[in-house]
């Protein structure tokens, strides 16, 4: 009898069913231990006590639209007894096309909207790896062309809008966008400038790059706004956007310059050497060997120097240039909605933060796919 | 002995060619590029400073440095060395530096706590802690600073008046004034108190040298912490009891429409510090765990396996290693905080920026006021970097 039971197949005895599966996962990561479930349980209490404050304020209680009073205008009494208890999203209501577009003309936001989309669409397709080569510097050109034509005017029947006009979103794009666009080029030549052998242009660039990096982009903005002025022969005189975009520019190229540094100098010593030998010129060599390998190498770092000149940007503010964040600040100046700065700074802290987010995260995506080829 | 093994074509260098005047000698390039590059620059330099100085006599503008010693008439809200409007310019600007000073030192010593808990707690087994941390570090680096600070300001804004401060505890109030905090009355032998405790910090410091010292000769460990005590604890009270032991409590209570008493927090300050620690610590705590992360686990395994505890683990071999990829990037953010200060020229608290801002607007002297600013933050960021590349050369790997 024993000989039949011993020779039938056996399965395998069943793992405990509290290591495998959702259970095995809940126990090991949350409840490992005395100390690790109290504080599972203390931190889930206090994250869902302060999820459902979170939904009474900002959905259960909140007021999204206002009644106009008598004399025509939002009567926001509604939204002040609420206060504390429900957001007043209303203002938001009232205010987004002025948040997003500044004092564009009304009728004619269609072209800012325009702007912004042809940006974000300019952002995708400078993200894909098979667009990665020389026509992307084209493709930037023609859109930013474009989107200067759009925000003008003048031209195919779009009435002319001065740039006093512009604001909120498309200012924030153009600053960020425009800024690193012109800022590369500046900041590859002072990179490859840095790493020269000649002491003269070496000493300049190393005091560029180092000036800069020494003091907060506000003294530069400040400079922009009351010494420009000054540094152009009389009668000449430059718009406060275009003198606060240089001062970004010339902010952000020293930043630059030290990202491509660090991909030129990780760059092995063999390639220098290896189109040395060849008989390239100087700038052959860098054009077609150093720099299509280095610049590669730094594409992460770069989208997250770049997402710091994004966030920069909004210290236009303190020049009084009309970006996203001016905007929103100017939305609530007027008496009645004063007071509710609160759900205007969620609204915009949003904004930055979709585009911001997308950028770290393909960032992050992109780095462990280098990595990864480099690693095989 | 081992230098004369090596190649000897190796060790000369190669016969200096004599220069020869024609393009195609790269140091004739190398030259001509040199002057071409530079006289560019500097004439365009030219041109900018030949403006500057057609603009200023046009429009009159008066120029040097004589405007320091005038009265300032500009009110500075929070000073820490003793300031009234009728002072001078330069005094004001003094203030400003201080100010500056202020936020930024406090701010860097709590944005490295903070970021430091931060970044092990994201390192944390517990899956919750290591995501709701992961959370945090993913906003605040993804909202602009000045945002965040103009967030947090219309929050104090919107808190409470004084008579309906909100009250933790005894002698603390959070109203739209600020903070409230109790403390003491600082006497003369608090002072001396002070100094003992710094002498004493000093000689603790060379105590635990000398003791490091004999640990290598003889291989016995000695414990620090009991002349640490006598030294930064003990002898600083005895001095502050023999001196009559003076302790005054200066709890803040409500008078009429505002406290009386107490430290005080100004709305635009704690903000301002709310916002730098909160959003550096983001940063920092990046910077930790990558730096934990690069020690290898092997390092961890073959402490234990010699048999130290845990605790001396992390202090012995993880951190010293760990330090060395933490201390560069950390430099950097440091710089951050001292140069993200300025912003507080947003939300009103009069730092360094802010009084040259308004020197500059009195006074209409543009260029020297900017200077001033460049000046002030190149010196602050010159002295960091000198210091943590000491510090970072101190901890660097000895190789061979």
């Amino acid at each position: 009898m024993s000989i039949t039971t011993d020779s039938l197949p056996v399965a395998p005895r069943l793992a405990p069913a509290l290591s495998v599966g959702w259970l095995g996962w809940v126990r090991a990561n949350l409840f490992s231990s005395w100390l690790n479930s109290l504080v599972t349980i203390a931190l889930a209490y206090f994250i869902v006590k302060y999820a459902i404050g979170f939904v009474d304020w900002a959905f259960v209680n909140a007021i999204w639209s206002v009644p106009n009073d008598a004399a025509g205008r939002p009567d926001t009494s509604s939204c002040r007894d609420n206060k504390g208890l429900g957001a007043c999203w209303a203002v938001i209501n009232e205010k987004h096309r002025f948040m997003l577009f500044g004092t564009y003309p009304y009728e004619q936001h269609w072209r800012p909207a325009v702007v912004c989309v042809l940006f974000v669409g300019l952002y995708i397709v400078s993200a894909m790896r098979r667009f990665w080569r020389m026509e992307l510097a084209l493709i930037w050109a023609a859109v930013l062309t474009v989107i200067a034509v759009l925000m003008w005017g003048g031209v195919l029947g779009m009435p002319y809008v001065p740039q006093e006009r512009w604001g909120g979103l498309p200012i924030t794009l153009i600053l960020a966008t425009f800024g690193l666009a012109f800022a590369f080029p500046l900041a590859i030549l002072v990179a490859l400038g840095r790493r020269s052998k000649l002491p003269a242009i070496k000493a300049l660039c190393v005091l560029y790059v180092e000036l800069i990096r020494g003091v907060p982009l506000i003294s530069l903005l400040f400079m922009a706004s009351v010494m420009f002025p000054l540094f152009l022969p009389e009668g000449m005189n430059i718009d406060k956007l275009l003198r606060a975009q240089i001062a970004i520019i010339l902010f952000a190229g020293a930043y630059l310059a030290e990202v491509v540094r660090g991909g030129l100098q990780a760059l092995s010593k063999g390639q220098y050497e290896a189109a040395e030998a060849l008989g390239l010129s100087y700038w052959q060599k860098t054009g077609l060997i150093i720099l299509p390998q280095a610049l590669r190498l730094v594409i992460p770092p770069l989208v997250n120097t770049f997402i710091g000149f994004f966030k920069d940007t909004s210290l236009v503010l303190i020049i009084g240039i009309f970006d996203l964040l001016t905007a929103g600040k100017t939305a609530i100046i007027e008496p009645m909605w004063q007071g509710f700065a609160v759900e205007v700074y969620v609204t915009i802290g949003l904004i930055y933060f979709v585009f911001c987010f997308a950028m770290s995260q393909y960032s992050a995506k992109l780095e462990s796919e280098l990595n990864h080829g480099r690693r095989r | 002995m081992s230098d004369t093994a090596i190649d000897p074509r190796y060790g000369t260098k190669p016969p200096k060619r004599p220069l020869r005047l024609s393009w195609g000698d790269e140091r004739v390039r190398g030259i001509v590029y040199q002057i071409l590059v530079v006289g560019i620059v500097g004439s365009i330099a030219y041109w900018l400073f030949s403006n500057t100085m057609h603009n200023l006599e046009v429009r009159r503008i008066a120029t040097g440095w004589g405007f320091l010693e005038r009265e300032a008439g500009l009110p500075i809200a929070e000073f820490l060395i003793p300031y009234d409007p009728t002072d001078t310019y330069l005094r004001a600007l003094q203030v400003g530096v201080l100010n500056t000073l202020k936020v930024a030192v406090i701010g860097i010593v709590l944005a490295t706590i903070l970021g430091t808990i931060l970044g092990v707690l994201k390192l944390s087994k517990n899956w919750l802690v290591s995501r709701v941390v992961g959370a945090y570090i993913e906003i605040v680096r993804d909202l602009p600073l000045l945002l965040q600070l103009l967030f947090w300001y219309a929050l104090l804004q919107g808190l409470p008046g004084p008579r309906q401060a909100i009250h933790p505890a005894t002698g603390v109030f959070l109203s739209n004034r600020g903070l409230k905090l109790p403390f003491f009355e600082w006497e003369g032998p608090h002072n001396w108190a002070l100094l003992l405790m710094l002498i004493g910090a000093v000689g603790t410091y060379f105590y635990r040298r000398a003791a490091r010292a004999k640990q290598m000769a003889d291989g016995q460990p000695r414990a620090i912490w009991p002349a640490a005590t006598v030294m930064m604890l003990v002898v600083p009270l005895g001095a502050w009891y023999a001196m009559g032991a003076p302790f005054t409590p200066d709890i803040p209570a409500l008078r009429g429409f505002n406290f009386q008493g107490g430290l005080t927090v100004s709305p635009e300050f704690f903000a301002l510090l709310l916002g730098l620690t909160l959003y550096t610590a983001g940063f920092i705590a990046e910077i930790v765990r990558a730096g934990i992360l690069s020690v290898s686990q092997g390092q961890w395994e073959a402490a234990e396996a010699l048999g130290l505890p845990r605790g001396r683990v992390m202090n012995l071999v993880v951190l010293p290693q760990a330090l060395r990829v933490i201390i560069p990037p950390m430099t950097s953010q440091f710089l951050n905080i001292t140069k993200n200060s300025s912003l507080a020229v947003a939300i009103g608290y009069q730092d360094i920026v802010s009084i040259a801002n308004t020197t500059l607007n009195q006074t209409g002297q543009a260029i020297e006021g900017i200077a001033i600013i460049m000046v002030v933050y190149l010196t602050i960021s010159l002295s960091i970097s000198l210091f943590m590349n000491w510090y970072n050369s101190k901890i660097a790997l000895v190789e061979r």
